[in-house]
């Protein structure tokens, strides 16, 4: 059985802000499946559906087999979810909030801590902490502990990883990881698109649209043409000249180079340096490049 | 030799025993686009602060534009802008009522206001929109609005907090062409960002780790100086040393 089923899910807000159109996917049980998106893409309306906080105005959506709008409680009971904004009791302390999620659930913090001892330990000194007092990367620490003091079968979290610096990043990612491990299956949402790699599968989201769904090596294998990375001596004149040059077919930043494809599949990249030398740019270094999901996901906006 | 517009001397910003800004020294070229990175916690807020005329250092000297942190803080106000992720525009005035509102508290003339926000609107392709309400634009639209308006009284230095967050890549792209024609008009640009492909983007960057500048140079030299490929690892150099988060 698939741990969670979206069928043509449609959310309106209003009379015509369509947040979610038309979207199915499924997600199998012990995977970690990435909604990739921008804001505004419909990742949280999807979330607030799955998580029965929202009903939808069209298609259909189970979690562990419960349908999200008759069998909510069940739902309910079964699923762990971090929203994205920190919404955890500001004025209870660390251990008093764990406390509160573990006793709505009839569970005690003793029973599952085994899952999240790693990420609780670190919390420990600060126990007695009150959470407002809590740093961003401690708040999303206690937020995941409170999310999975109850062992979810799901485990919903909305962009855990906003605003935060690369190296908590990485570590939050290596916790999820764990937890995966640990059988728990994972939807995870982020901007971010680099940690869609993170992800066994992914959905690309835009404008409340599904652009692509697969694992991230099957998405980047299917893109179409060889792409290069190129710079110069100045990249903005470089990224301005590419834009006007009509052998490029797309062409864009992309950190310290530019990545560039050719109309032509036989376009020898060697006239391209010609031209931009031509157009006055130096130190010109041309060679092919691996596709990146960011790459996929600009092809496909 | 370049006009300096930012200039720190051992800047430094203290909270009861805390020192979240610790004898931070810098300075900043004119039309330099200068990446102020750092883990969460390192400092960097409470320096912009500093920078903005927005809080009194506890130590240390700064000029912006030329004024002092200390004792000319309107000055400054009236020399920079400002735009972050979290404060950017009144989401129920209109497209065209935010750039009047933010034009004229930056002191611009009706006559300037009247020409630079028909410019400014025309510019950003907005000519549908510039009648309705700002909450029903997509982020990234948001975004770039934003940063023109943070730039229509042509500040000396422009200060942007993470100005990225959240928005897909391609309208992050075309937000780094807004930055880099207005590094081309010589304003100067003072940026944030956790999105380590944009730190390339900069002509210098600095990287502060538990309230110290621990590395300032071109990202070039930077990953020459760590052996590193990319922004990435010279970050994650740096930064995994972190004791404090936030």
């Amino acid at each position: 059985m698939e741990a969670v089923n979206v069928k043509n899910l449609v959310k309106i807000y209003g009379k015509d802000k369509t947040a979610v159109d038309d979207i199915s996917f499924s997600v199998n049980q012990g995977e970690i499946f990435g909604l990739i998106g921008p804001d505004g893409a419909g990742k949280t309306s999807i979330f607030r559906v799955l998580t029965t906080l929202l009903l939808p105005d069209g298609g259909s959506a189970t979690v562990d087999g419960f349908d999200v709008v008759k069998d909510y409680k069940q739902i309910r009971s079964r699923v762990g979810y971090m929203p994205g904004k920190f919404s955890l009791y500001q004025d209870l302390s660390v251990e008093e909030n764990l406390n509160f999620f573990a006793t709505i659930f009839n569970t005690t913090i003793a029973e599952n801590y085994h899952l999240i001892k790693d990420i609780y330990v670190q919390l420990e000194p600060f126990k007695n902490r009150r959470a407002g007092q809590l740093s961003g990367g401690m708040k999303q620490k206690l937020a995941l502990c409170c999310a999975l003091i109850h062992k979810p079968v799901v485990l919903f979290l909305d962009e855990p990883t906003t605003g935060v610096d690369p190296v908590s990043r990485k570590e939050f990612w290596e916790i999820l990881q764990q937890l995966k491990e640990q059988n728990i299956t994972i939807v995870v949402s982020t901007p971010y698109m680099d940690e869609a790699n993170r992800c066994d599968r992914i959905a690309m989201i835009q404008s409340g649209q599904l652009l692509s769904v697969d694992t991230p090596a099957n998405i980047i294998k299917s893109y179409p043409e060889q792409l290069y990375a190129i710079k110069a001596n100045n990249m903005h004149a470089l990224l301005k000249i590419l834009h006007e040059y009509n052998q490029v077919k797309s062409s864009y930043a992309f950190g310290e180079f530019a990545h560039i494809s050719f109309k032509e599949p036989k376009f020898n990249p060697d006239q391209a340096v010609t031209y931009l030398e031509t157009k006055g740019l130096q130190d010109i270094e041309l060679i092919k490049t691996e596709v990146t999901i960011e790459d996929c996901f600009i092809k496909l906006l | 030799m370049s006009e300096i517009v930012i200039k720190t001397d051992k800047l430094t910003k203290r909270f009861g025993d805390f020192i979240a800004a610790n004898e931070i020294t810098f300075k900043v070229n004119k039309g330099e686009i200068f990446g102020f990175l750092g883990a969460n916690g390192a400092g960097k807020t409470t320096a912009m602060r500093m920078l903005c005329g927005l809080s009194i250092p506890s130590s240390g000297q700064a000029t912006i534009a030329g004024f002092d942190v200390y004792k000319q803080t309107e000055q400054i106000k009236k020399n920079i802008g400002y735009m972050s992720q979290k404060f950017s525009l009144y989401e129920d005035l209109t497209v065209l009522e935010n750039i009047n509102f933010f034009g004229g508290i930056y002191g611009l003339t009706d006559k300037e206001l009247k020409t630079k926000s028909a410019q400014l609107i025309d510019q950003l392709g907005l000519q549908l929109q510039a009648k309705k309400l700002v909450a029903s634009l997509p982020l990234g639209w948001k975004q770039k609005l934003s940063f023109s308006v943070a730039v229509l009284h042509e500040p000396k230095i422009v200060f942007l907090d993470e100005p990225t967050g959240g928005v897909d890549p391609v309208t992050r792209r075309q937000f780094w062409d807004l930055i880099y024609d207005a590094a081309d008009r010589g304003v100067t640009i003072f940026v944030t960002t956790h999105y380590m492909d944009e730190a390339e983007y900069c002509n210098r960057i600095s990287i502060m780790v538990d309230g110290v500048i621990k590395a300032l140079d071109t990202p070039r030299n930077l990953k020459d100086t760590f052996h590193a490929n990319n922004m990435d690892e010279v970050f994650y150099e740096l930064a995994r040393s972190a004791k404090r988060s936030e």
